[in-house]
Formats: C-alpha cells, sequence, structure tokens
C-alpha cells in the first residue's frame, strides 16, 4: 500500500502540473474577449450589413439591381478610369520606390529609423492639405508653371487631367511602396549575397537571382497597399481631378451622400469583389515565384 | 600536402574605423593544406578569410593565388568557394537548385548539373533531397549543403567560417570527421576559421593562432600545443600553468625558487621567462619525492582524470592525473625537464594581452 | 563614382518630390496675401488669427481628443487580444490574425461606408462617439501587429520563472512581461495615434455635420478655398513633429554604437582599450 501512494504521488503531480498548464490558457483567453466582440460588432457585422445592403431593395426584397449599376456607363466608365490610373499609380510608385529602397539599404544612414523618418515624415502633414499644395503646385499660375515658363517652356495643363490624379496618387502612396520593400532588403543578410558572388554570381545576376526574388514578399505588400487606396480613393480625384473626371470612389460617395443607401452597398461590393481578385492574382504571383519559375 | 605556395597573403592591414583589425600579416597557404587560422573573437581570423575570399579589400598588401594578384578580383571571378558562418543557403530554392546555382551561372549542361547534384549530395550524405526547401532541414543538414553547394563548382580552396559553431557538441564531433574525410575525397586546399583550438588541433595540418590582428605562431598542432611560443598561444591551448620564472643558465630553470632542469638552451643567464607546464605532465608524488612540496587545495572528478588544485611556492598548480589525492593531503610535484616549455616574455603591450573570451 | 553620385542625385530628387508640398505649405503660412497663388510678403498673422478661430480650434480639439482615446483604448483592447491571440493554438490564431487584417487590407471607403451602415442600423447617432468607436475600429490592427513580434521574440520561460520565484501570474504579467513588450506596445499607440490623427474617409463617413476633425474640416473648405489659418496650424503641428522624432532619434542614436562594423569582430573595441 505504501508503494502506491508513493508512485501515484508524482502522477498527481504531472496532473496538477497540466491542470495548472490549461489555467494558464484559460487565463490569457479571456483577454480576448473585449477585441473578440468588437470584432463582430464592428468588423464582421458591418461586412455582412454591406452585403445584405447591397443585395436588397430599400423595402428589404433580394435584388441584384444594385450590383448591375456597375454596368451603367458612367459607373463603368469611373471603374474602368479607377482601375488604369491606380494601375498606373502603382507601377510608377514600384518603379522609383525599388531602386529608392535599394539605394537607402546600401548608405545604411546611422539608424534605419533615421531612413524610415524621413519617408514617414510628410505623412504627418495632412495629406488633403498635401494633396491641396499640389494644385498650388500644378495649377496654370503654379509653381511648377513658373519654373517652366522661366525656362522658356509654355505653361502646362496639368491639373484637372488624368495625369495630375496619377501625380497625386503616387505621392500619396509611395512611402507605403518603399517602406515594405525596404524593411524586407534590410533583413536580407549580407552573406547571402556574398555566398552569391563567391559561387560565381556577377553582380546583375546576384541581383536577378538573388535580391529580387528575396524581396518579393514586400513588392507584393507594397503593391497591396499602393493599389488598393489609389482604386478607392474619392479625396484625390476630387482635389486634382476637378469635377469632370469622376472615378468609382467618388461615384459610391456621391451614392452615400445621397442618402441611396442600396446602391452605394451594391456598388462597394463590386469594389470588393474587384479588390479581392486583384489580391487574389497578386498572391498567386507571390506563391508561383517562391517556386523554380524565376530561373 | 604539397610545397608548392598557393595562397601568399603579403602585408596585408585592414582597419575599420580606428580599430586595426590585421596588421601587417603575412601568410602563405600551401596546396592541399588543412590550415586553420585560429583565436578569440575580434583577433582578425575572420577577415583574413573574408579577404582572400574577396568579401573584403585589404587597406594595405597583396592577396596572391598562384602567382597571380588577386587582390582587387571580385569574389565571383576567384577560384574559392566559402561555406559560411550561418550557411546563408538560397531559402527561396530547393536544395538543388542552392547546389546548381554556381555551376547554371557557368552554363554548364543540363545532364553535367544533375550528375553533379547527385554526387555532391551523395559526397555529404544528404541523398534524396534535391527537392526540400532548406528551411525545412536541421542544422547539421543545412551545414552539409553549403558545403555541396561549394564543392560542386570544384574550387582549388575551400573557405570555412566557423562551419560548425552553431552545432551541438555531438554534431560538430561528427562533422569534423566529415570534414577531414572530405577534405581527403576532394584533395584541396581547406582553409578553416574557428575559436574552438579542440576543433583545430583535431582537424589541422597547420594551425595559426592569432590574436588582435597579429599571428602569435604557426605551427602543426603538436608544435602549438607541446611548444607554444608565448603565453597567450599556451593559455588558448587548453589548460596550463604559466609562472613567470628566471633562467639561470641552460637547461636550468628558476621557478618560485627552486630551481628545476629542463632541456632549453639559449634563453641566456638569469633572464626572466615564462614557463608553461602542461597540467597532465605534473606529477604527484610523495612529498619527500618532489622537487617542490603543496597541499591539494580542490578535487574535481573529470572523466578521464581528476583535476586538482596545488598550492606550492606561492602558487596554485593545476594538476590532471588518473590518481586521486585528497583535499589536504601533502604532495610532492614533479616535472620531466621535457615537459618544462620556456618562453621569451613578451616584448610588446599587445603580445602581452592574454584576455581570452572562450 | 558616378554611380555614386547618381545614387545620391536620386534620392535627392524623391525627397524633393515628397516634401516640395509641405514646403510650399509653410511658405503659406506666412504669405500675407490671402490668395495662395500671389505672395504678399511676410506675415505672422495666421498665426494670430489661428487661435482666436474657433472652429479650427474646435476642430483641433476633436481631432487631438479622438485620436488620443482611440490609440489608449485600441492600445488597451489590442494588447491584451495579442497577448491572448500569441497563447492560442494554431486554428483560432490564424483566424484571429486574418480577421484583424481586414480593415488593414480592405478600403477605407468601404470600412467607413460599412461601419456607418452598422450605426444606423442600430439607429445609433452619427457624432463624436461614432467617430471614436470607428477610429478605435482601424486602430486596433495596428497595436496587435506591433506587439505580436515582441510576444513573439518573448522568451516563454520568463514568465514561468517569475511564478516559480513566487510572484502571482498578474504580478509577473505587469513586472516580467509588460516591461518586455513595452517598446512594441508603444509603437503600436503611436502609430495608431498617429492613424487616427491622418485619417479622412472614415471620419467623413461616420460622422455628423455639426463635428469635425481637422481633415474634413479641410475637406469642407476644399471647393471654397483654404483659410490660411489652416497652413499656420499645420505647419506649427509639422514642425512640433519634427522636433520630436528628431529629439527620440538623438536619444536612440546615443545608445546605440554610431558605425556598426562590417565582419564578425564585435567586441573587439573594448578588448583593445
Amino acid at each position: 500500500m505504501k508503494d502506491v501512494t508513493q508512485v501515484n504521488k508524482p502522477a498527481k503531480r504531472l496532473n496538477g502540473e497540466a491542470g495548472h498548464h490549461s489555467l494558464k490558457i484559460k487565463k490569457t483567453t479571456w483577454l480576448s474577449m473585449p477585441y473578440l466582440l468588437w470584432m463582430a460588432g464592428f468588423i464582421i457585422l458591418p461586412l455582412i450589413l454591406i452585403v445584405y445592403y447591397g443585395i436588397t431593395t430599400e423595402d428589404g426584397a433580394a435584388t441584384i439591381k444594385n450590383l448591375l449599376l456597375i454596368s451603367d456607363p458612367i459607373n463603368r466608365r469611373a471603374l474602368l478610369l479607377a482601375l488604369e490610373l491606380s494601375l498606373i499609380s502603382t507601377i510608377i510608385c514600384l518603379l522609383l520606390a525599388y531602386p529608392l529602397a535599394l539605394i537607402l539599404n546600401k548608405i545604411k544612414m546611422k539608424s534605419n529609423s533615421f531612413i524610415v523618418m524621413i519617408i514617414i515624415l510628410p505623412m504627418w502633414m495632412n495629406f488633403l492639405l498635401r494633396t491641396i499644395a499640389w494644385q498650388n503646385i500644378l495649377e496654370r499660375t503654379g509653381v511648377l508653371n513658373k519654373l517652366l515658363s522661366f525656362l522658356g517652356i509654355g505653361p502646362l495643363n496639368i491639373i484637372n487631367t488624368p495625369g495630375a490624379i496619377i501625380l497625386g496618387m503616387v505621392y500619396n502612396f509611395l512611402p507605403f511602396m518603399v517602406l515594405p520593400i525596404y524593411n524586407v532588403l534590410i533583413k536580407i543578410d549580407r552573406d547571402i549575397i556574398n555566398a552569391a558572388r563567391d559561387l560565381g554570381a556577377n553582380s546583375m545576376q546576384t541581383f536577378i537571382k538573388i535580391i529580387l526574388p528575396l524581396s518579393l514578399p514586400g513588392i507584393i505588400s507594397g503593391i497591396t497597399m499602393v493599389f488598393v487606396p489609389a482604386l478607392t480613393t474619392f479625396v484625390i480625384s476630387t482635389i486634382l481631378g476637378g469635377s469632370k473626371i469622376v472615378l468609382i470612389g467618388n461615384v459610391i460617395e456621391q451614392q452615400f451622400r445621397l442618402g441611396n443607401r442600396n446602391e452605394g452597398s451594391g456598388l462597394s461590393l463590386v469594389l470588393m469583389i474587384f479588390i479581392l481578385i486583384s489580391m487574389a492574382i497578386v498572391s498567386k504571383y507571390d506563391k508561383e515565384s517562391e517556386g523554380s519559375s524565376i530561373w | 600536402m604539397t610545397n608548392n605556395k598557393l595562397i601568399n597573403l603579403m602585408n596585408i592591414s585592414k582597419s575599420y574605423g580606428d580599430t586595426v583589425v590585421l596588421d601587417e600579416m603575412n601568410l602563405y597557404i600551401r596546396e592541399n593544406e588543412f590550415l586553420t587560422l585560429l583565436g578569440p573573437s575580434g583577433c582578425g581570423k575572420t577577415t583574413t578569410l573574408r579577404i582572400i575570399g574577396g568579401f573584403e579589400t585589404p587597406d594595405k598588401g597583396q592577396v596572391i593565388f598562384e602567382g597571380k594578384d588577386i587582390t582587387k578580383l571580385p569574389p565571383n571571378e576567384r577560384q574559392v568557394n566559402t561555406v559560411f558562418q550561418k550557411y546563408a543557403l538560397f531559402n527561396h530554392m530547393t536544395i538543388a537548385e542552392n547546389i546548381a546555382f554556381g555551376l547554371k551561372i557557368k552554363k554548364k549542361s543540363k545532364a553535367y548539373i544533375n550528375d553533379k547534384i547527385k554526387y555532391a549530395l551523395k559526397l555529404v550524405n544528404l541523398e534524396g533531397f534535391e527537392n526540400r526547401m532548406p528551411d525545412s532541414l536541421s542544422g547539421g543538414q543545412q551545414q552539409r549543403i553549403a558545403i555541396a553547394r561549394a564543392i560542386v563548382n570544384e574550387p582549388k580552396v575551400l573557405l570555412l567560417d566557423e562551419p560548425l559553431g552553431a552545432l551541438d557538441l555531438k554534431l560538430r564531433q561528427d562533422m569534423q570527421y566529415e570534414l577531414i574525410r572530405l577534405k581527403n575525397e576532394l584533395g584541396i586546399t581547406f582553409i578553416y576559421v574557428t575559436h574552438d583550438q579542440e576543433e583545430a588541433l583535431t582537424m589541422s595540418d597547420t594551425i595559426v593562432v592569432m590574436n588582435q590582428g597579429y599571428i602569435q605562431q604557426i605551427g602543426t598542432p603538436e608544435d602549438i600545443y607541446n611548444e607554444p611560443t608565448n603565453a597567450f598561444v599556451a593559455d588558448f591551448i587548453g589548460d596550463s600553468n604559466i609562472i613567470p620564472a628566471t633562467m639561470v643558465e641552460d637547461r636550468l630553470v628558476n621557478i618560485l625558487g627552486t630551481n628545476f632542469p629542463c632541456v632549453d638552451t639559449g634563453f641566456g643567464r638569469n633572464k626572466p621567462v615564462d614557463v608553461v607546464i602542461r597540467p597532465e605532465d605534473i606529477d604527484l608524488v610523495k612529498p619527500e619525492e618532489g622537487t617542490i612540496q603543496g597541499v591539494v587545495t580542490s578535487l574535481l572528478f573529470k572523466g578521464v582524470h581528476y583535476e586538482m588544485d596545488v598550492m606550492a611556492n606561492g602558487y596554485e598548480w593545476l594538476v590532471h592525473s588518473t590518481d586521486l589525492v585528497p583535499v589536504g593531503n601533502a604532495v610532492g610535484i614533479k616535472v620531466d625537464p621535457f615537459d618544462i616549455q620556456i618562453m621569451n616574455k613578451p616584448e610588446s603591450e599587445d603580445e602581452e594581452a592574454v584576455i581570452i573570451e572562450e | 563614382m558616378v554611380k555614386r553620385l547618381f545614387e545620391r542625385f536620386y534620392v535627392a530628387i524623391i525627397l524633393l518630390f515628397l516634401y516640395a508640398p509641405i514646403l510650399i505649405l509653410i511658405v503659406l503660412s506666412f504669405n500675407s496675401s490671402k490668395s495662395r497663388s500671389k505672395w504678399g510678403g511676410f506675415t505672422l498673422h495666421w498665426y494670430q488669427e489661428l487661435f482666436k478661430n474657433e472652429e479650427i480650434m474646435n476642430a483641433l480639439y476633436t481631432t487631438l481628443i479622438i485620436a488620443l482615446l482611440s490609440a489608449l483604448i485600441a492600445t488597451i483592447i489590442g494588447t491584451a487580444a495579442a497577448i491572448a491571440i500569441n497563447g492560442m493554438k494554431k486554428t483560432p490564431r490564424t483566424i484571429l490574425m486574418a480577421i484583424t487584417n481586414i480593415p488593414m487590407l480592405n478600403a477605407d471607403i468601404v470600412t467607413g461606408i460599412s461601419l456607418m451602415l452598422v450605426f444606423i442600423a442600430m439607429r445609433f447617432a452619427l457624432g463624436f462617439v461614432s467617430v471614436l468607436i470607428a477610429h478605435i475600429t482601424f486602430n486596433i490592427p495596428y497595436v496587435i501587429l506591433s506587439v505580436m513580434p515582441k510576444l513573439k521574440q518573448l522568451n516563454p520561460h520568463t514568465f514561468e520563472a517569475a511564478l516559480d520565484l513566487g510572484a502571482s501570474p498578474s504580478y509577473a504579467f505587469f513586472k516580467v512581461i509588460l516591461p518586455d513588450i513595452f517598446p512594441g506596445v508603444i509603437s503600436g499607440f503611436f502609430l495608431a495615434f498617429t492613424m487616427s490623427l491622418d485619417d479622412f474617409v472614415i471620419t467623413h463617413f461616420t460622422k455628423a455635420p455639426g463635428i469635425n476633425t481637422l481633415s474634413t474640416k479641410i475637406y469642407t473648405e476644399v471647393r471654397k478655398g483654404i483659410k490660411p489659418e489652416i497652413y499656420a496650424l499645420s505647419t506649427l503641428m509639422f514642425i512640433t513633429v519634427l522636433l520630436l522624432l528628431i529629439f527620440i532619434n538623438r536619444r536612440s542614436a546615443d545608445k546605440k554604437p554610431a558605425v556598426k562594423r562590417p565582419g564578425s569582430n564585435p567586441g573587439m573595441a573594448d578588448k583593445r582599450i
């Protein structure tokens, strides 16, 4: 009998420990309760509502009329223009940001935080104001045209053109392309690049076969961080595009301003579908390139 | 090992900012040699390796490879390959792609590349790993892949930068044998960087002991162990008793007030020197039979031997012995003349520094 | 050498592009002419006017209060959530993190609209509180994503060690865990604060006509022309942040060694002494 109790003791201890462990997990799980409630009420529910309003009439009857609004010529043109401008802006951002990130990574000023700081700092000036400042620069009597006429180049019509909107998008979203790429680049171990050089790759081959594929996650997140806000903006087009250029964001904003909840939701749903499709395309490319296709 | 000088480092100096890492270093490496650069961190051994690999350019001096000056040659044009400290595998490529990297750049045929991959994986005992990704491998396996990736390029020299540093003890010991086997099978030169004296003693043909940017001693493992040229080398290579002493005359040294016969000559008369006596070379005998007498102050069982501290003539002697002498017992200390290694006192401040991290 | 020069030039051009509008705004804040396309001479008039302008001061007050409150509440909820999520098994963790990412990846316009729909459906009057809730909602993910990496770095045994030494779980949390993840919590807070300060779109959809943040105030003035006082205010805010960041950067730079040497010789500098 005595032996049995002695054998049992450590077993009990073990049980006690296991019990304590599950207790610990429970103890932290309740910490997520406020957030879970918050998510349910303000992330999940809103999305359900937008779907609900998008596929019903004002009386609550099911309809696809709101979704089909996108085929209306004005709306369709707004969506296509938004897609076109945001795509161009994203490409320009990428082309500008990648070399910049490479150079910044090479310079490696005193500290990383300093580089991040000078890229983020402009964002501390209200983005509406910064965009309005571009009005000043671009308008017919603006700074740029004064400079150009000083150089003998006639005044250019830039403001209120799609070009001005692209410029506004590139300006506003460029940091969102630079930072993720830069953050990936600084994490690439110096010895990985040395290893490629050691194995005979020249600097161009090292870039194409090592640096570019390794920085792909940064490029991907940069693309989504630029493309989505550019596609859906209505502020930049309002400030730099005048009243003539209408993007899908403007259309949706106007619907809600006019109180057309269901129509606005329907168009938002369509927009969300486009966002999801573009993200799926981008992430699919990401997965493919992880394999051997780069070779 | 032949006597051809494959690599010759001439008057190499390198500083980072105010810190001198290498100062006027001269070293040659022979064909088919297993040469180890050994020293504490910060001694300049890795910098030396990186200068040979082409990742650093010396401020002064030349790197001669097979008679040609390659000091300014970029790494991709050198006939050496490196196994990096943390492996530096390309995580976005499969094992096969990693190994094929250098061969594809040299535009080798597909059949040749496939043969080479198979051969290299077999050589490092990882057959069938072609399609795995590097991060699915253990540290030891990644290490082998890093070696395979380097050797398929048939380098004349393989540079290894503390390649076993991240592995656990057992694996490290296994890999030491693997590396010796590889070196013999490939018949090429290995330059190996480590701070682990045991690794250096086990594998090397030649050991270069470095400290603070200077070469302290070059020699075979036996030379380095048995005849360290100064206190730094003696202390860095294994436990030892390093005792200030006076060379009375040829073949007689005064250690802590007692004369010991030794075998060294040519130090002059009444010259201050350091003596090194390895703990396993001290014989503990009955007090009356010893050259000097002392008392055991501590005792540790170390498996193959006992480690004892013996207080004698005001110095605590470290002794390794298979015989147990309990603490508090009086003992006599006896040392054979040829086990007493006499060293000149260091002349410069730099040489004297015997601060060792490991 | 040429390459280096070109690289510096390229960085300079991009920085000019990023900072040109800010320079314009700062210049305009000192322009005595009310028209923004004419320079009428230097003045500090708008800086004086600014503090008398009740509408702008109210908007500033609302902006700061909402930024502060939303960042604070989001930091508390987010940090707690991050700790809980970090301790969860893989599947619930993945699901929660995916949901957490929604407000960050989704378009602001959709987030704003959908929140507005919730408030209207629940017959919740739009106003200060609805804007605050909206800001908390898009701020929480930033906090979670800032705290999460710090939690991952945390040695799980430190908490157990504290318990082993007799600390109660809550004592161990505040004395051991929190100090370790504190940098992440702080950066999450500042990130949230910044995001709230700069937001326009979501505020635009969740506010009522009577209430304005600086962003919405500026937006209403886009067509009729911006009041120069706003330029003055944003110049002040920008300069404040600039000085603050320089100060912080100086301090953190002092703590770290200024130059990192390549190669693997850490600790060498101290050894030579």
